[in-house]
């Protein structure tokens, strides 16, 4: 910078050289810096290694065939992974069915229905049912919601909808829906609150097309605002898909943990999550923990894919400097 | 007037029909909002009305008694908490911090792009997938469950989230601080430590805070990596108790008694958590640009 | 301001009157002009903020009314109480009356969303619905209000698209969306939603302030045609568009009503010494 008349002495030129041995902490520092950025890449790669390196025997000795098998025996050295892809599909689905209409129903209340005075205090308690760890999701389930679905609302699905084959079979209590149902507990505020993000967006101006119209508060949201965020909504639901698929204490404590594969969901199920957390410390044979290993590599497989479809989807409708959507 | 109406005006049925159906549906989404905040309001309730009365001196202070006993406590796993909380944070807040400062302060558009990304999905990684890895890594070569295993699984946990969170203060500061500095010709790393840092500093012990409350909970990846000890680790080569552990196990358990202290575990775990979060959200109200 | 009050209408005159600003001889409404609006001793506040004060004017049917003023008069503010649109905006209240063809807009028998049915608006910016089609959005109104018989809506669709001067451009893409037209287009297609519904009066807020010339022309053209069959009302901050389009003109300032006359009036000669400092651009 050229010196002018109103400016200090010191210029580029001027400026006393700092001696070369002392750019070292600059450069120090960013070295530090960058490592520490690099550490991500280094853990991705790290979970990768080390899960497929603890899955190796099962992956050499099943193949694809593991997949699909539904033999999970440790007496006789078999394991097949389909009962538990099947548990945890089906327990994440369920969660879907019911968190996501609750959620984008309660996104809606706040953003167009509450007074702006209870917003925040609803928007806190559901950030602070997200601050619920899952173990104490799971006494609470085992103690308080298993009891009440098997006395009541599973008898009542049995007797009102017990034609069909999924309301059938023996109500124990711990079972496939009620894991469903309490992960769909644990998604709701992620669900909830990126909903309520995406439902922000939608401009004023497109409610205001709708409201010209003649149309009732309720036809604007269903013309103007569902549509238009209709793409946001779904890339919610399915980043809630990908926090179900990874719960697993909650989980563990009422399902059931029973590798079956069966129509009804009163019938206890197992999931990937769960199985690992049962069974990792039991693991009597090689080939046993090794195949625990190999369904912890499916679930982060699938976990990272739909984690990954989420933030495609919601990183190109919120555009905001961080794509956290946490 | 208007050309003659060719479409029929709606009939007074249909528009009482369209406000009965506007306020159907108003009535249905505030009840979904019932419906979605009261498990919090049922858990607390429970935690409360169990746990509370399980809360004496001896849960802060006895161990565990043996398997059927009545009695005891869950000292040894309020401190083990706290002692994985303390090696997690020794893992996850340098490099976390320091990984927020490049994104923030260095690297190019893209690779840091690509880090953001990498981040994000290593917070969407099951838990119980850190405890398999570090079982791996730490667990297995040393032939032995430990503390530091522990610490090290709720650590690494710990590093995305909180690169993240410091990476988003950090932008937050106003780019004159650093230019200020800059022209005076204080060296960048300088810059960085007691200028931008230092002002960021709430908004990064936010994020510290967050994480921890997020770690806290965790019981999957101590699973098989403190795996848990009903009396006083001797060292941090041995396996810790730890809350959620606790709680797990005793929930889980055939016996009322521990049925009972795992409630109280559950109150003191959930109190410590809430304690958290309020200190942040008292910290978060004096930030100054946002 | 002479405002003479008829709230007797007389159809039968309707096509004697003079339709365009170059006809109009006097500078006085006649006596059989029908009256739109009717509208006395009108204000509005915006919580504590009084944003309307004492608007009283008249406001013809089936002609052109432009209304001018600086940023911040309250033009937009007024063109939205006319479809009761400032009620989305929490904690407004308006006292005086507001009458269309005779009936109270405001009372409490009155539903707003009937009132909007009545009272249609075209915004400044365009917005037809993102995720319909050209045919969808043409007819999302006459959805709404409970239309399904498949021969009126197409029969609407055309009308409305023909009236917006929009029908030769899109009738053989009626199924793909709207947002994919042009500028120009889109407001014309945002007209023809609006016109779709039938209203009494059409409101538009300042509908070529995003537009390029020639897009603009098209719409004023379009307005021109419109002044036949409906009572237009066109907030504008562009005076040679007023003075273009419009047969009456009523300029606003600091919320109230400072000079409403025929258009050439108040372009001019205006009575009042504010009004022929905004016109001659001395401010604004």
């Amino acid at each position: 910078m050229p010196p002018s008349s109103d400016e200090p002495a010191t210029t580029a030129r001027s400026r006393p050289a700092l001696p070369v041995g002392a750019r070292w902490p600059d450069a120090a520092f960013r070295w530090i810096a960058l490592l520490a950025a690099l550490t991500i890449a280094a853990l991705i790669v790290l979970v990768g290694w080390e899960l497929y390196h603890g899955a190796r025997l099962a992956v050499a000795k099943f193949g694809l065939h593991f997949l699909v098998s539904s033999t999970w025996d440790p007496v006789t050295d078999q394991y097949g992974a389909w009962p538990f892809i099947f548990g945890t599909l089906v327990s994440s689905i369920i969660a879907l069915v019911i968190a996501v209409p609750l959620g984008v129903a309660t996104a809606l209340y706040l953003t167009e229905i509450a007074p702006v005075r209870i917003r925040q205090p609803i928007i806190m308690t559901i950030e602070m049912l997200a601050a619920v760890p899952s173990v104490i999701f799971g006494l609470w389930g085992i103690f308080v919601l298993i009891p009440w679905l098997r006395d009541h609302l599973f008898r009542w699905l049995q007797e009102w909808l017990g034609f069909l084959p999924i309301f059938q079979g023996r109500i124990y209590g711990v079972g496939m829906l009620a894991g469903g149902i309490i992960i769909a507990i644990m998604i709701l505020p992620i669900v909830t609150s990126v909903s309520r993000e995406i439902l922000r967006s939608v401009p004023d101006l497109q409610r205001e097309a709708a409201y010209a119209l003649g149309a009732t508060h309720w036809e604007v949201i269903r013309i103007a605002v569902l549509s238009y965020a209709r793409r946001g909504v779904f890339g919610a639901a399915v980043l809630g898909l990908g926090r179900a698929l990874g719960e697993t204490m909650a989980v563990t404590m009422v399902i059931g943990n029973r590798p079956e594969v069966s129509a009804s969901l009163f019938a206890p199920g197992y999931t990937l999550a769960s199985v690992i957390a049962n069974e990792f410390t039991e693991a009597t044979t090689d080939l046993y923990l090794n195949s625990l290993f190999e369904l912890g590599l499916v679930l982060v497989a699938v976990t990272m894919l739909v984690n990954i479809l989420a933030q495609l989807m919601l990183r190109t409708l919120t555009s905001g400097a961080s794509g956290k959507v946490n | 007037m208007t050309p003659a109406m060719t479409i029929p005006l709606p009939s007074p049925a249909h528009q009482s029909w369209r406000r009965l159906k506007n306020r159907a549906m108003s009535v249905v989404m505030l009840l979904c909002a019932l419906a979605v905040i009261a498990p919090l309001f049922l858990v607390l309730y429970y935690l409360i009305r169990e746990g509370a009365t399980a809360l004496d001196w001896s849960f802060f202070t006895q161990l565990p008694k043996p398997t059927g006993e009545v009695g005891g406590g869950m000292a040894n796993a309020i401190v083990g908490t706290l002692v994985l909380l303390a090696m997690a944070s020794l893992i996850g807040v340098p490099v976390g911090v320091m990984g927020g400062v490049y994104l923030a302060e260095y690297g190019s558009d893209r690779a840091n792009y690509w880090i953001r990304f990498a981040a994000d999905v290593l917070n969407g990684v099951p838990s119980i997938v850190w405890g398999m890895v570090v079982y791996a890594l730490l667990v297995v070569p040393f032939k032995t469950f430990s503390a530091y295993a522990g610490g090290v699984a709720l650590g690494l946990m710990m590093i995305p989230l909180i690169m993240r969170t410091t990476e988003e203060v950090l932008v937050l500061v106003p780019q004159g601080y650093r230019e200020a500095a800059l022209a005076l010709g204080i060296a960048r790393w300088r810059i960085i430590v007691v200028i931008v840092i230092k002002t960021a500093l709430k908004g990064i012990i936010t994020g510290v805070l967050v994480a921890l409350a997020r770690v806290a909970g965790e019981t999957a990846p101590l699973l098989f990596t403190a795996l848990g000890n009903n009396f006083w680790a001797r060292s941090l080569g041995e396996p810790i108790a730890a809350m959620p552990l606790q709680i797990f196990s005793y929930a889980i358990s055939p016996y009322d008694d521990w049925h009972r202290q795992a409630w109280a575990g559950a109150l003191v775990l959930m109190a410590l958590i809430l304690a958290i979060n309020i200190s942040v959200r008292v910290l978060s109200r004096g930030r100054n640009f946002d | 301001m002479a405002e003479q009050t008829s709230s007797i209408p007389m159809t039968s005159l309707q096509s004697a009157l003079p339709a365009t600003t170059q006809e109009v001889a006097t500078a006085r409404p006649t006596p059989t002009e029908e009256v739109a609006f009717d509208i006395r001793d009108f204000s509005l506040w915006y919580g504590l903020r009084q944003a309307l004060h004492n608007v009283t004017i008249q406001v013809p049917a089936q002609k052109v009314t432009a209304i001018i003023g600086p940023s911040g008069c309250g033009k937009s503010t007024f063109l939205r109480a006319l479809n009761r649109m400032h009620e989305l905006t929490p904690d407004t209240r308006i006292t005086g009356s507001l009458r269309l063809f005779g009936q109270d807009l405001y009372s409490s028998v009155i539903d707003p969303t009937h009132v909007r049915r009545r009272v249609g608006m075209v915004f400044q910016k365009s917005n037809p619905f993102p995720t319909m089609s050209i045919a969808e959005n043409v007819l999302a109104g006459l959805r709404l209000n409970g239309v399904r018989e498949g021969k009126i809506l197409r029969q609407r669709l055309e009308e409305s698209l023909r009236m917006a001067a929009l029908w030769d451009e899109v009738k053989d893409i009626l199924g793909r969306p709207g947002i994919g037209l042009s500028g120009g287009q889109q407001q014309r297609l945002c007209i023809a939603r609006a016109l779709a519904v039938q209203p009494e009066v059409l409101l538009m807020d300042e509908p070529c302030s995003a537009l390029d010339p020639l897009a603009t022309a098209k719409i004023e053209e379009l307005i021109n045609e419109l002044r036949k069959s409906y009572t237009v009302i066109i907030v504008t901050h562009n005076m040679q568009q007023a003075a273009r389009v419009s047969d009456r003109t009523a300029f606003f300032y600091l919320g109230k009503l400072i000079e409403y006359d025929e258009t050439r009036t108040i372009f001019m000669n205006p009575a009042n010494p504010q009004t022929e400092a905004y016109v001659s651009g001395r401010f604004g």
